[in-house]
């Protein structure tokens, strides 16, 4: 089985209202030293091995769905795990 | 003529908009559920708004794979006239029949409320009935209308005269005030207010009717002979 972790995030052309919110809140908080903060997503999907391309299969669910990449960049990280 | 409204689970703009439709315009129109798999009987697409199975993901994300969007895409491409509206238009959006996306509000607010349009273009089979530069009232009510996208879509919207509306004041954020886009082939419309809730002097304005009495007037034109 593959663990694979998928991080969605805007991309940095793309103003990110939520994130200035909380950078606001931080600073508020006296943590004056934060100067930017980017909220995104964190997917984690569980596949099954097969006769497939790993990194294709990925693009293709991340590129289609999972991101938009209009306003959206992505990244993932594959975890080799066995079944239990 | 006879329209389809798509109905996905979560949509909650699907009654207004057969009531608009069936009682106002008087046309015909039935409820289509969203694993359909055949719009050949329909003249015309209505992709009401709402938050499609919750807005999961990103609002619309989830609706571009449901068996209707194929059907959708299909009578899209034949030239049928689609008219997505709200969460219709992130469908439209995500399914890539229009180009661009929507963010979130800058404000980050849900913003509910009339707000004044101005119609930029007046040659598309939605806008007919109106004149170039009209300002109409028409209610929004999203939390995601903030439409983006970057500055070569935008040259080649203005390019081909694919901004159909925009707001007069900007209440959310979107690119170049952006309301309401169309696609090039002209068959494809998407808009954030909802015209389906302005088509009666009950509602605090009917300013939303000629859209839909558009649609009709230019089937008509081409569908029925001319006696």
């Amino acid at each position: 089985m593959y663990k694979v972790k998928v991080y969605v995030t805007l991309r940095e052309s793309v103003l990110d209202p939520q994130g200035k919110a909380v950078m606001h809140s931080l600073h508020k908080m006296g943590q004056s030293e934060v100067e930017d903060v980017r909220i995104g997503k964190y997917l984690e999907l569980t596949l099954q091995k097969g006769d497939y391309d790993l990194d294709e299969k990925i693009v293709a669910m991340c590129s289609k769905l999972l991101s938009n990449p209009v306003i959206e960049d992505y990244r993932y990280e594959v975890e080799e795990v066995v079944a239990q | 003529m006879k329209f389809a409204v798509i109905v996905f689970p979560g949509s909650n703009c699907d009654t207004d908009m057969y009531h608009a439709v069936k009682d106002e315009l008087g046309s015909d129109v039935e409820y289509v559920w969203h694993d359909a798999s055949d719009l050949s009987g329909f003249d015309g697409i209505l992709l009401p708004g709402g938050f499609s199975y919750g807005d999961y993901l990103r609002s619309g994300a989830i609706a571009q794979f449901s068996n209707v969007m194929s059907e959708v895409v299909k009578a899209a491409k034949e030239g049928k006239p689609v008219l997505g509206v709200c969460n219709g238009f992130q469908i439209l959006l995500e399914t890539g029949l229009l180009p661009g996306a929507m963010r979130r509000n800058e404000s980050l607010k849900f913003i509910c409320q009339p707000e004044e349009l101005v119609v930029v273009n007046d040659q598309t089979l939605f806008t007919s009935q109106y004149e170039k530069g009209e300002v109409i009232s028409v209610p929004v009510a999203h939390g995601e209308g903030n439409y983006y996208c970057d500055e070569e879509t935008l040259k080649a919207l203005k390019e081909n005269n694919q901004i159909v509306f925009t707001y007069a004041k900007n209440p959310n954020g979107s690119v170049e005030d952006i309301a309401g886009i169309i696609n090039k082939e002209g068959n494809v419309l998407g808009m954030m207010p909802h015209p389906e809730r302005a088509v009666d002097e009950l509602l605090g304005s009917k300013d939303g009717l000629k859209l839909f009495q558009s649609i009709v007037k230019s089937w008509r034109e081409r569908y029925v002979a001319a006696t």
